[in-house]
């Protein structure tokens, strides 16, 4: 079963690849999304075969509830309104991966407190670690995308907001968000600092993006794209899954290309967009 | 799997899609931005296990939640990539 997955697994990364160097030329580019789309269906396709779906219900709910509100989304949005659709969908991505990353995490949690019955909780590294990394970066997308996206379509103020000390604060809040992931991998029985990680995470996602002007929204949305693709990423590694790996590194590294080739075309640097609108002086802290 | 293979799987993938990506005409960015964005919704596969293993109903719940907003980010992501596409098509045969 597990070859038969695997296999399948590997078609659907084949398609995507494909898919992704015919949406780079005029000429293939709508053929190269539908691939991506069968890729896609293969995945699920599989998924659902070969796993052993507890709950059917809940899961049939989920993925037709999404796909109504996913098609009619699609469908109403404006053509002017596309950069902030694209946001909203790669917050959507992030806040997927971090739930998933959350459910692995208590699933393990509840199951360790039935068994054992005590406050002693041993975790696998690779487990813990990508979890951790997960969800930092899924929040930090999810909350990052939300603002880009209220930007453009001019629910938030479109002006770079930019306060005395701005910098000082946003290393301080990195920084507590580093030190909410080592307590987490150091004491994962400990639930505070999972919560201390989403707080973190989600307020350095809005510090980020709330510095940064309107203009400039589609390049941090295609910045964030490329961030929802390592949270898929890390995601994969919670699970052992390799299409999750393979996909998400593929977004992660042709959105971070993107970006550049986008800020190259506005003329704007890249590391301004990473850092939040700071000058190039301050890339190294990242 | 082997943590080892899983972390060459991620390094070679990095490699692959940073040579994905080359030159790009500028009316692309936003679909391939879009397209991308749709792949990145692979995690709908995380979230399909995640619900599916689910033993306690909190984390049946959030899961179910988690499949919402990944089926959003795959269905929503295609459909809006082809939109845009089709409007270019549009504009050429112009």
């Amino acid at each position: 079963m597990n070859i038969l997955v695997n296999s399948v697994y590997l078609v659907a990364a084949a398609f995507f690849i494909i898919g992704l160097k015919g949406l780079s030329r005029p000429d293939t580019a709508v053929r190269g999304n539908l691939l991506g789309a069968v890729g896609m269906f293969l995945a699920v396709l599989v998924t659902v075969i070969a796993y052993d779906m507890l709950n059917p219900l809940w899961i049939l709910g989920g993925i037709l509830l999404g796909s109504i509100v996913g098609t009619w989304m699609a469908l109403k949005v404006k053509m002017t309104a596309m950069p902030q659709m694209v946001g909203l969908l790669s917050g959507f991505g992030g806040i997927a991966s971090l739930l998933v990353a959350v459910v692995s995490f208590l699933d393990v949690i509840i199951m360790k407190a039935l068994e054992l019955n005590a406050g002693v909780f041993v975790f696998d590294t690779q487990f813990i670690v990508s979890i951790v990394i997960s969800v930092f970066i899924g929040a930090l997308t999810f909350w990052g995308s939300m603002v880009a996206s209220g930007k453009l379509q001019g629910v938030i103020t479109t002006h770079a907001v930019k306060f005395r000390g701005d910098q000082v604060v946003k290393v301080l809040v990195m920084l507590a968000a580093v030190a909410s992931m080592v307590g987490m991998v150091m004491y994962p029985g400990k639930l505070i600092y999972l919560w201390l990680l989403i707080f973190f995470s989600s307020f350095l996602g809005i510090l980020l993006t709330i510095s940064i002007g309107g203009a400039d929204m589609p390049i941090v949305i295609s910045l964030l794209n490329s961030y929802s693709g390592l949270a898929v990423a890390a995601t994969g590694f919670v699970l052992d899954n390799t299409i999750l790996i393979i996909s998400g590194a593929i977004v992660g590294a042709s959105g971070i290309i993107l970006t550049q080739i986008m800020c190259k075309a506005m003329n704007r640097s890249l590391a301004n967009v990473i850092f939040g609108g700071v000058g190039g002086k301050d890339a190294e802290k990242g | 799997m082997n943590l080892v293979y899983l972390i060459i799987i991620f390094v070679l993938s990095i490699f692959l899609g940073y040579e994905l990506i080359t030159k790009i005409p500028p009316l692309l960015h936003t679909p391939l931005m879009s397209g991308t964005n749709a792949i990145s919704g692979i995690t709908i596969i995380g979230a399909l296990i995640a619900t599916g293993s689910g033993n306690s109903r909190l984390c049946m719940v959030l899961g179910a939640v988690a499949l919402f907003f990944a089926t959003i980010n795959v269905v929503g992501g295609f459909v809006v990539t082809h939109r845009m596409l089709e409007k270019f098509k549009k504009k050429e045969k112009k």
